[in-house]
């Protein structure tokens, strides 16, 4: 069936022109669909002009058999067999998109696929079986009688049964499964309501009985299905957003061996292996300096946000960021060993500290079911004491349990979440645990990392004019030859000022110092403190750097951490919210105490490893209050985890995402106070809904203990309580 | 009441299309990318017939 659906099936079935089948085209797209294998991430593709642009563009190219854009998760997937896909990001940047390598690998959708549409197939079959028999319901309620009543059921039964089996295997499995664990979940009152429903119905109609439940049974399955399938949406939609986080850092290395070098992936080198890493990337794993001279960049480690020197001998840890010469590194530790695994005792450690969050639904099940089989047991008792007659008991027994079942708490959790999440979506934020935003509404105290987090550890040149005016096209000159994050502040902030750079001769760069030039006969230098020929200051709040030229006075250049946009402003409605604001960071005194005023925040603490942030959060956890934790690098990793609920910007390390609950993907930090606000709403609403679903049974349930309740009753209550709560739900859009 | 035993089988068989028409699209993935469909009919390319489905080869068994 998959080949059918895939491709080679096309030609034969959905050919509309024979002629089109005979040119090349359709022949190539046809044997293409097989192996599209390069996946490219196009964010800025929005209309059918994009989708025809890009895919016009790149069937242009040799060696593109097949192209197909999917609008919907903004991706491109190419079938050019023997090509990488970073061939074809020039393509499209010349006509305009902006896109990005994804690994397939790290894309393994195609399981979820599956489990998403096998839910839609049973919500399809569970609403056809459900409208067939409300037809034929409706004649029956509306007093048909005798044979034609007994000719209804029984066209109901054969509809209702094998709907029942089919389309209710998602609860049985996990019923079944509950049992045998000695748990009571939801999913055991709703078997055991349409296992009884249909049997009963079933015995009702062989003996010609009056009333019969198989709507109800369908209706059931068919309400419930949607609420599995909102609840399986929310979290296919932030797990593919996740995983498309991971696929985009594409883990390849450039490994030296014989006298070449190759590139690789990641997950293939061991130790021994000599890797070359050139200036701007991440280093792909631990290891030690055996040639060049450079300066690291490990504010993702340590939340340092100065760079620090490094030459060979030196060990160095996968994640670090090489600023300015390349560097010949021996492996010492690849992949899931590497520095990650110092950190991964402590990661789970927290984990298991965090607990497994009992989620409202959860709690609410738990007191639920009992609730729910000893009303139905004690109808089945009293009546059998009142009457003798095991037929009308069983049939009360099983009215109790069909109304009683949670329909309307089933749908109510997924359809809250699901209408939060999608506007937290909209906002940039990704929900990746469903009982995420239950935990969030309880947040008192707000952690804050600062490098990464409330700042983008991008330096930002301060008092320019600390430079002379006949130095700055000098300046700028020199600063533009370097890769260096200062050069590329300071040129930035120089352009800005409408800035023209001056002509150098014999501009070089020296790995871990700076830039040297000559400009106009005379020798200049831009890079640290001691090696330009000035002495460093004590004082720096951030970076400093100096330029010098031969004659003139050496000039100190300071620099400062860019803050993140709305950082400022997310600290004030936090506190305007009522909420503590902590800010803990691994970086220096002067750095931190400067940062903490820029942002208001009082309470921080400076110079944090990664062990005593998270021994900070569970003392916090241990006076009783909720943490949100915002971090980005690898040292708030075990605080992520430790926190109640966290979380971590796009940018942040992947072990980072990994362990918190929530991916803020833009830029902008307003979201996480708004998404603060909204959690509390949306806990609001799934304690409204609860109280939705407890009303309708205080008003059902007497009916159906009294032996009143009719299939019909059972029926408009049962929709009425879905619609309401899912309305309510909606008010949350 | 005759006319039940036509009614009821043709309500089935018309219910019964649809639910096949429902699986089929289901199963021929067209609700892999309902934006871009949508954007697509728009296009001039495609318009004699339907556009080859995606080249997803993580797809089933």
């Amino acid at each position: 069936m998959a080949e059918l659906s895939a491709g080679r099936g096309y030609d034969a079935r959905l050919s509309a022109c024979p002629a089109c089948d005979a040119a090349p085209l359709a022949g190539r797209i046809a044997a293409a669909a097989l192996h599209g294998d390069l996946i490219l991430s196009i964010p800025t593709a929005h209309c059918a002009a994009c989708i025809t642009d890009v895919e016009r563009a790149l069937m242009a190219q040799d060696g593109v058999r097949a192209a197909r854009v999917n609008l919907t998760l903004r991706r491109v997937m190419i079938d050019a067999p023997g090509h990488e896909a970073a061939e074809f990001i020039p393509v499209l940047e010349k006509i305009g998109y902006e896109a990005h390598e994804l690994d397939g690998a790290a894309l393994s959708s195609s399981a979820a696929d599956r489990q998403g549409r096998d839910i839609l197939m049973r919500i399809g079959i569970a609403g056809f079986a459900m409208m067939n028999i409300m037809i034929l319901s409706v004649a029956v309620w509306s007093g048909a009688t005798g044979a034609t009543r007994d000719m209804f059921h029984w066209i109901s039964a054969v509809i209702a049964l094998p709907t029942v089996i089919f389309a209710g295997q998602p609860f049985f499995v996990s019923a079944w499964s509950s049992l045998k664990g000695g748990r009571l979940g939801m999913d055991v009152p709703i078997s055991l309501a349409l296992i009884l429903a249909t049997a009963i119905s079933l015995f009702e109609t062989l003996n010609s009985g009056r009333h019969a439940y198989f709507d109800a049974a369908v209706m059931l399955c068919f309400f419930l299905l949607v609420g599995r399938y909102l609840d399986y949406r929310t979290r296919a939609v932030a797990r593919s957003a996740a995983e498309e986080l991971t696929a985009l850092e594409v883990p390849r290395a450039s490994l030296v061996a014989d006298g070449g070098e190759r590139i690789v992936n990641v997950a293939d080198l061991v130790p021994g292996d000599v890797i070359r890493v050139r200036p701007g990337a991440r280093l792909p794993a631990d290891g030690q300096v055996i040639a060049g001279m450079s300066e690291i960049d490990r504010s993702l480690l340590t939340g340092e946000s100065l760079p620090v020197q490094a030459g060979p001998g030196d060990a160095l840890s996968a994640g670090e960021i090489n600023l300015t010469g390349p560097l010949d590194l021996r492996v010492t530790a690849a992949g899931r060993d590497s520095s990650l695994s110092r950190l991964a005792d402590l990661v789970a450690m927290a984990e298991a500290a965090r607990g497994r969050y009992a989620s409202l639904a959860e709690r609410a099940s738990r007191a639920y079911a009992p609730v729910v089989h000893l009303l139905a047991l004690l109808s089945f008792g009293v009546w059998m004491l009142q009457t003798g007659d095991w037929r009308v008991s069983l049939n009360i027994a099983a009215a109790v349990l069909i109304i009683t079942c949670p329909c309307a708490l089933g749908l109510a959790v997924p359809a809250v979440v699901t209408a939060a999440s999608g506007r937290l979506f909209r906002r940039g934020l990704l929900i990746k645990d469903g009982t995420a935003l239950e935990r969030m509404a309880e947040v008192d105290i707000v952690v804050f990392d600062k490098t990464g987090t409330l700042t983008l550890g991008r330096p930002e040149l301060v008092g320019a004019s600390a430079l002379p005016p006949a130095l700055r096209p000098v300046a700028l000159a020199v600063a533009a030859a370097s890769g260096h994050p200062l050069s590329r502040a300071l040129a930035a902030a120089l352009e800005a000022e409408g800035v023209t750079p001056a002509t150098l001769e014999q501009v070089a760069e020296m790995p871990g110092y700076g830039v040297t030039a000559r400009w106009q006969g005379r020798e200049l230098r831009l890079g640290r403190a001691d090696w330009a020929g000035a002495e460093t200051p004590q004082d720096a709040e951030g970076p400093v750097t100096v330029l010098s030229v031969a004659g003139e006075t050496p000039v100190l250049l300071r620099f400062a951490d860019t803050p993140r946009p709305g950082a400022a402003e997310t600290v004030a409605a936090l506190k305007a919210q009522g909420r503590q604001v902590v800010m803990l960071s691994g970086d220096t005194d002067a750095a931190v105490a400067h940062a903490a005023a820029q942002f208001g925040i009082s309470r921080f603490r400076a110079g944090v490893t990664p062990a005593e942030k998270e021994a900070e959060i569970a003392a916090l956890h241990a006076d009783g209050a909720h943490v949100l934790m915002v971090g980005d690098g690898l040292n708030d990793t075990a605080a992520l985890s430790r926190a109640h609920v966290s979380v971590s910007p796009a940018t942040a390390l992947d072990a980072a995402r990994v362990a918190s609950d929530i991916v803020l993907m833009g830029q902008d930090l307003t979201p996480v106070a708004e998404a603060l606000d909204l959690a509390q709403r949306a806990r609001r609403r799934i304690k409204e809904n609860f109280a939705i679903s407890v009303a309708y049974n205080i008003v059902a349930v007497p009916f159906a203990m009294a032996g009143l309740a009719t299939p019909l009753m059972a029926a408009l209550a049962m929709s009425a309580s879905s619609v309401s709560v899912t309305l309510n739900a909606l008010r949350l859009r | 009441m005759e006319i039940l035993s036509i009614l009821i089988p043709v309500s089935l068989l018309l219910g019964g299309i649809g639910l096949a028409a429902f699986l089929w699209s289901l199963r021929s993935r067209q609700y892999e990318d309902p934006k871009g469909d949508a954007q697509r009919i728009l296009s001039s390319e495609w318009d004699d017939r339907p556009k080859p489905p995606p080249l997803d080869q993580n797809s089933d068994p």
